[in-house]
């Protein structure tokens, strides 16, 4: 039964949309760097906004990444359904019987593989430009691949809510910053800790809480957010 | 089969059961609150007017404070409403998302705009007082700062009800948005209070634990009081204006009008 075709089990379906996604999105390839182009541009205007005093760069280094990081986030967030939502895929899908929550995490998870991923691997040269110091690095880049995932699997239920909007876009910042509050203080914590000689791997624990919940709970809730805007 | 049906009828009898199923229909619902809201409205102005005085005029200025203490009169019970309403909300609106009655949407979303408009007294009253007694309109202090997130995510859900034409779709979308702060809300809650702690070591407290004296305490409780029947009237009244514009068109509102005439 599972493994008659291709689509057919709950796994099979998660792939193949996991693939066609991916696919889609190599196939727009400047699409896909807008996000990565504009998190460099928001971090370089830092340094020419407040000096490029060494010191000043390395003590907000943290804050600035992980809130041009939100930045970018949402701004990739509205691809996550909007084209599926326009040429009606996303209703096939509802109608293919299965689960919607299964689907909007293949969904989220391709979403996050095109615009959370590079955020991750840039995040030397950014944290370079930030002089940041080299020990709190590695922290960097932990909290940037534990984090990153829960703005893609919070911003889906927002992306959800506003799907049906035109204007969608500028709703959706306002519907998905407050719930990344907590994200950017423990990430940034961690940064700052790391930075201080002072022990961080409890802010990486609660990170990896918060991803272990929002993967739980967030699918239901985006799956739940498209049925009432498919309604 | 039978003892079936005869299960579902039977709760019908009962007299509370009875008054929630009449109370999710339109007409009933606004002929009934109709007749209670201008008591609401009385209570309210008696217990504000009174806790008011109390506190405004008879009740004795801070010794450290001065009058400025008297912005707490209005800012303490506006920050307990801001906070009661949310999960009042919240909890409407599950209502409203599992069982899709329509007047609880209405409720929900009508409870909205009354808790970010307690959320701005709290913020502007919380500012006018800390000029003279902390030297500052703003810290970002936990409390302070998860006040303003709270107006964000009010700001949210008032936004997004707003953008959505269709008012039963709306109603739903914002409803679950609000779930989802309301499962987020004690995350920021805490993590915000936590923020604060590790930058600048202990926060401002607003009232000292048992410190607060009793000729403070007791206006400031009923003018708290005075603010949930506003929050009842105001919730009420919204709410039936709210059901009247959405069925302008059916024969009940026709029939209330004709009644108005």
């Amino acid at each position: 039964m599972s493994a008659q075709v291709a689509g057919g089990s709950l796994s099979g379906a998660f792939f193949a949309l996991l693939r066609r996604d991916l696919l889609l999105a190599f196939r727009r390839r400047t699409e896909l760097l807008f996000p990565v182009i504009f998190l460099l541009v928001v971090i370089s205007l830092f340094p020419l906004g407040i000096g490029p005093s060494p010191q000043l760069l390395a003590r907000i280094a943290p804050g600035v990444i992980w809130i041009a990081a939100l930045l970018a986030t949402v701004i990739s967030l509205d691809a996550l359904f909007r084209s599926d939502f326009e040429d009606g895929s996303l209703e096939q899908f509802v109608i293919s019987g299965h689960p919607l929550t299964l689907i909007s995490l293949a969904k989220i998870v391709a979403h996050w593989l095109v615009a959370g991923l590079p955020i991750v691997l840039l995040s030397p040269l950014l944290a370079l430009w930030m002089n940041l110091p080299t020990e709190s690095l590695g922290v960097m880049i932990l909290t940037l691949a534990l984090g990153t995932p829960i703005l893609s699997l919070i911003g889906s239920i927002g992306v959800g809510l506003t799907i049906s909007l035109k204007r969608g876009g500028q709703l959706l910042s306002l519907l998905v910053f407050p719930l990344y509050v907590p994200i950017l203080i423990i990430a940034t914590a961690a940064v700052m800790a790391a930075s201080d000689g002072l022990p961080y791997t409890q802010f990486l624990g609660l990170l990896l809480a918060g991803l272990i919940t929002s993967v739980t709970l967030a699918p239901f809730a985006a799956a739940a957010a498209l049925k009432i805007s498919l309604s | 089969m039978n003892t079936k049906t005869a299960k579902i009828a039977k709760p019908r009898k009962n007299a509370l059961v009875m008054f929630i199923h009449k109370m999710g229909s339109p007409p009933w619902f606004y002929n009934f609150t109709g007749k209670f809201i201008p008591w609401l409205w009385l209570i309210f102005g008696v217990l504000a007017a009174w806790g008011l005085y109390l506190g405004l005029v008879k009740g004795p200025a801070d010794y450290l404070q001065g009058e400025s203490v008297r912005i707490i009169y209005l800012h303490v019970p506006a920050a307990w409403m801001s906070m009661l309403i949310y999960s009042t909300m919240a909890v409407m609106a599950f209502i409203a998302l599992v069982w899709r009655i329509r007047i609880v949407e209405i409720l929900a979303m009508t409870s909205a705009p009354i808790g970010a408009a307690f959320t701005i007294v709290t913020l502007t009253a919380g500012s006018l007082w800390g000029r003279p007694t902390w030297g500052t309109y703003w810290v970002w202090d936990a409390r302070l700062t998860s006040e303003l997130v709270l107006l964000f995510l009010y700001l949210g859900v008032i936004g997004l009800y707003n953008a959505i034409d269709e008012p039963r779709k709306a109603a739903r979308a914002a409803c679950l948005l609000s779930l989802v702060g309301a499962v987020n809300l004690p995350i920021i809650h805490y993590s915000v209070k936590w923020w604060n702690t590790l930058h600048q070591g202990s926060s401002i407290s607003l009232l000292g634990g048992s410190s607060i004296d009793a000729s403070i305490l007791w206006p400031m409780l009923i003018v708290a009081v005075a603010a949930k029947f506003f929050y009842a009237a105001n919730l009420l009244t919204r709410a039936r204006v709210k059901l009247l514009e959405q069925d302008m068109r059916k024969g009940w509102v026709r029939d209330v009008l004709k009644e108005k005439n």
